[in-house]
């Protein structure tokens, strides 16, 4: 959004008047919040910005924004989002949902509203359950893992979102842990900035049916040795002594020591969001260890609206039809007299 | 070129139904246009329908393959492309044989006989040749070899291969009936230097396969009689043909100008509708948006964001499709935005007969959805028509704040008729429910005390920032509430809303008589079958016998009741199981309602619905 803004917001102008009815202790209330403190350093008007939830938890989003909003039916909000925006490409249009929203019963339109490069905001909820239907195993859930419908484990093997989003021609890509406020502020800023599609996916906890499922990524104790934040033109590089890396070995990547085996800061690999092939975002999308996040993915190129709009206006352009009047009365008429 | 016109003196006809039939390759459709632009031109008043496979190119030859394209043309009213033909023409066996059923006793049958060889009969499971073996003794059959006539007649034309030549047979049958009717072939001249702007060859070649068709038909003498079909009496104006789905397209159309908004399109390929999306993307140059989606429901939701965001959005689909965006309308409905869903019915269910016509999506129209959602619903009744109630239901969709559902079906989407052609300057005014600031608090769910319907703040407005949402909400804030009360209250009120557009709609109407023994009731695409079938009853001098037909379904005319109760007996006719006679049913008590019904994937035929009235009558 380009337009200037007379005033000045604070996170309180993006709180609405309704109680937050989420569990205690749930990752949404921080991605609220980072949202309401994203959105006033992003140079966007309060009346240009619109949330668009499908159904579930975290679908609950918009009734907490003081903004335009719609709660509407599961799985469709990418859909609607993209009406939204083709109807008024000047407004800032975020969808939120979830695992089982986005990737299950929404998979269709998940991956078509990012072939298509709409410039739009994706947060995804991923909890690896479903949690408004309190509890049964969602398309991120892990083989074997009990829930109220997979008593004897899960048989069903898991997506990944970020490999999915890649191979549905993602432009841009971010992972985020849920307890992670800071950082997650700036990649809604940074995302909202990005021309097209923009998927953030944020790994947050359920406290009531998947409590710790990120624990061993996003634990305070042991994130920077698990995870490595990604931030584009620097070395991938994490750890708490900031001493471990990765480098390319044949095909796959490795995790390094610096200072070991002849290792030094300048053989670690650069991380270039911006690149088109997406062979190493897709990588470092699969890795396990370290678990990358951070803006992994932000390859700039022509929008659906943009291709709208140059369209049309080549069409208005070398048209004679103005009016409706002018369609009607051309060609094979007749007159009777 | 100077053409000859027929050497004796032409039989005047009242008025004339003609077939083309053939494999689905063979250009019918197109030969069928030409035929009744033509015609139309020449000031007949015209109906046609097409009748093709769902197959796009099935097996040569076959059965099922065989694609035609019905002309009803006339000097007086004419309101059906017909049921029986006075002329068939029939390319190969395979036409013949599924059509034969449709010619009139002692009526003409041209035929190719090029395309009658060993395996063409065989194909077509003639076990002799039937222009051989007194089968068709009761038919006036003119045997034209025209294939080879064609390409004879092409040998000299240079940069054809022997495909393009053989295509161009369908001008040489084109160019017979041509002279059979007295047409001059200009328009269609007039449409090859068009159409193949940049093909010269193929001009010169469909321009002289026409008119040896024409040339031939004359000099051979093969037709002994030669008709015309003098221009109809039409209200003065200027015209077009127009097929139903451009109407409905091209209502739209006018209905964005005459609102001001920008019209948004969400769809999903799906026959008989697609040609509705076809025509509006064509239509860039007014600003309109299209969006061809990835399904169905991403078809209607993205209308739904669209018409969120202040636009004038429809969806178009047809049964099937009506049945994935259920949910999606009960959105709209509960959120209390304006959207079209246009549904051209087609056969069902599941995928039924996809390029058949029926009617049998009513009461999905009106009740298919979770909850109490009730929708407007309206339907259109002819090709032409069709535009006029594409722009109602854009209009009451931006008055009332809810969505209509608008029925049509393969029958009126896919036939063509002429349109005296409407300006937007002639038609009404659109309001629209848009709030751009107010006084006091905004409460995004108050009411128009009149209509009931809500006021449309658009994302951009400035201190209008609102959620809406399928949760139930509360009365005033459009919150989320679960209060039991409150849930009562935006049910009745949600039902009100639609009841009071009876306020706003034309009262029932009937033709020929308002009151007597006997009315026939009909809604939708039936009217020019049940039109001319009363007229028929009524010029014969059966005067007792009124007509009523519907457009407005939900909610249904204010006087209904009353126009019911003039008639002693009521006969509701539908393309299905009597579905609106359950509606009429539901609605009043005390009606004398019979039915009658045809579930075939085809419109009524005159004769049917006549024998019907009479023996009602009796």
């Amino acid at each position: 959004m380009e337009t200037t803004i007379d005033k000045k917001y604070t996170y309180k102008d993006f709180e609405s008047d309704q109680e937050v009815r989420w569990c205690p202790g749930c990752d949404d209330y921080v991605i609220l919040r980072s949202m309401q403190k994203a959105l006033p350093e992003m140079g966007v008007k309060r009346e240009d910005v619109v949330f668009i939830s499908g159904i579930g938890c975290s679908s609950r989003f918009p009734y907490y924004m003081n903004t335009y909003g719609m709660h509407s039916i599961h799985g469709r909000a990418p859909a609607i989002a993209t009406g939204v925006k083709l109807a008024n490409p000047n407004l800032s249009v975020w969808v939120i949902t979830g695992d089982g929203d986005s990737m299950a019963i929404g998979g269709n339109h998940f991956i078509h509203v990012l072939r298509r490069n709409i410039n739009l905001n994706i947060i995804l909820f991923n909890n690896e359950i479903y949690g408004l239907t309190k509890g049964q195993f969602s398309p991120t859930s892990l083989v074997g893992q009990k829930t109220k419908s997979s008593p004897y484990g899960n048989t069903q093997p898991p997506f990944s979102a970020g490999e999915l989003a890649l191979g549905a021609q993602a432009r841009f890509f971010a992972r985020i842990g849920g307890n992670t406020p800071k950082e997650m502020t700036q990649i809604f800023i940074d995302c909202e900035k990005f021309k097209g599609t923009s998927l953030i996916e944020v790994l947050q906890n359920c406290p009531i049916f998947n409590n710790g499922c990120y624990d061993e990524y996003t634990n305070k104790a042991v994130r920077e040795d698990k995870q490595l934040f990604v931030e584009d033109g620097k070395p991938m590089i994490f750890g708490k002594e900031r001493n471990k890396g990765l480098v390319l070995n044949g095909l796959k990547l490795e995790v390094v020591t610096i200072g070991e085996n002849g290792i030094e800061q300048e053989d670690i690999l650069v991380h270039n969001a911006k690149e088109e092939d997406v062979t190493l975002h897709q990588m470092l999308v699969r890795l396990k260890y370290p678990l990358v996040t951070g803006i992994i993915r932000s390859f700039d190129d022509f929008t659906l609206e943009e291709r709208e709009k140059d369209q049309t206006d080549l069409v208005k352009s070398n048209s004679k039809f103005r009016k409706v009047d002018d369609l009607f009365f051309s060609g094979d008429i007749y007159q009777v007299i | 070129m100077v053409i000859k016109q027929p050497k004796h003196q032409p039989e005047i006809l009242e008025a004339v139904i003609i077939r083309f039939v053939g494999d689905s390759g063979d250009g019918m459709q197109l030969t069928g246009t030409q035929f009744s632009d033509t015609s139309a031109m020449f000031g007949n008043d015209i109906a046609t329908f097409p009748n093709y496979p769902a197959e796009i190119r099935a097996p040569q030859g076959s059965l099922y393959g065989v694609s035609g394209f019905q002309v009803h043309i006339g000097s007086v009213e004419i309101s059906t492309p017909g049921d029986e033909v006075d002329l068939l023409v029939a390319m190969n066996p395979a036409g013949l044989k599924t059509n034969l059923h449709a010619v009139k006793p002692g009526h003409t049958i041209i035929v190719d006989t090029d395309a009658f060889t060993k395996k063409n009969l065989e194909k077509a499971q003639y076990e002799a040749n039937p222009l051989e073996d007194g089968s068709l003794a009761n038919y006036r059959v003119i045997e034209v070899a025209m294939t080879s006539l064609t390409k004879e007649a092409l040998k000299d034309i240079e940069g054809l291969d022997n495909k393009s030549i053989t295509r161009t047979k369908n001008m040489f049958a084109l160019g017979m009936v041509y002279w059979m009717y007295d047409r001059s072939p200009e328009h269609t001249i007039a449409f090859f230097n068009k159409k193949f702007k940049s093909s010269p060859a193929i001009i010169e070649a469909n321009t002289k396969v026409l008119n040896t068709g024409l040339y031939f038909a004359e000099t051979l003498e093969l037709i002994p009689n030669v008709y015309t079909i003098s221009p109809a009496k039409m209200a003065s104006g200027t015209y077009r043909i127009i097929m139903g789905n451009t109407a409905t397209a091209w209502g739209f159309l006018a209905a964005a100008e005459k609102s001001g908004l920008e019209l948004f399109l969400g769809s999903y390929p799906i026959t008989p509708a697609s040609d509705i999306l076809h025509e509006l993307v064509k239509h860039k140059h007014f600003g309109v948006k299209s969006l061809q989606a990835e399904d169905e429901i991403a078809g209607i939701t993205s209308a739904i964001g669209a018409s969120f965001a202040g636009d004038l959005a429809i969806t178009t689909t047809s049964g099937p499709g009506l049945a994935l965006k259920g949910e999606a309308v009960g959105l709209a409905m509960i959120i209390e935005l304006p959207l079209v869903i246009v549904n051209v019915q087609r056969g069902g269910p599941s995928t039924g007969l996809p390029t058949k016509t029926e009617q049998s999506d009513l009461l999905q129209a009106l009740y298919g959805r979770n909850g109490e959602s009730p929708v407007i619903v309206i339907a259109a009744s002819t090709p032409a028509n069709c535009f006029d109630y594409a722009y109602e239901a854009a209009k009451l969709t931006l008055e009332h704040m809810t969505p209509v559902i608008l029925l049509t079906d393969g029958y009126i989407a896919n036939g063509s008729a002429p349109w005296k052609i409407k300006s937007a300057n002639d038609m009404p005014d659109i309001k629209n429910n848009i709030v751009t600031k107010v006084d006091g608090d905004w409460h995004p769910y108050e009411r128009n005390e009149d209509s009931l319907a809500r006021n449309w703040a658009v994302p951009g407005t400035p201190d209008l920032e609102h959620r809406v949402g399928g949760l139930e909400k509360d009365r005033i804030s459009g919150n989320v509430s679960y209060v039991p009360e409150n849930h009562e209250y935006m049910t009745k009120i949600r039902a009100e809303k639609i009841k009071r557009v009876q306020n706003y709609i034309p009262e029932l109407t009937t033709e020929f008589a308002t009151k007597g023994d006997l009315l026939v009731v009909g809604w939708g695409g039936t009217y020019g079958s049940l039109h001319s079938a009363v007229k028929h009853l009524n010029e014969e001098g059966v005067e007792n016998v009124g007509y009523a037909h519907f457009n407005y379904i939900n909610p249904l005319p204010k006087n209904t009741e009353a126009v019911l109760k003039q008639f002693k007996k009521i006969v509701v006719c539908e393309l299905n199981s009597g579905q609106f006679s359950k509606v009429l049913k539901m609605n009043f008590n005390g009606l004398d309602l019979s039915q009658f019904n045809k579930v075939q994937g085809l419109p009524f035929g005159n004769s049917e619905l006549i024998e019907k009235f009479k023996q009602l009558l009796k």
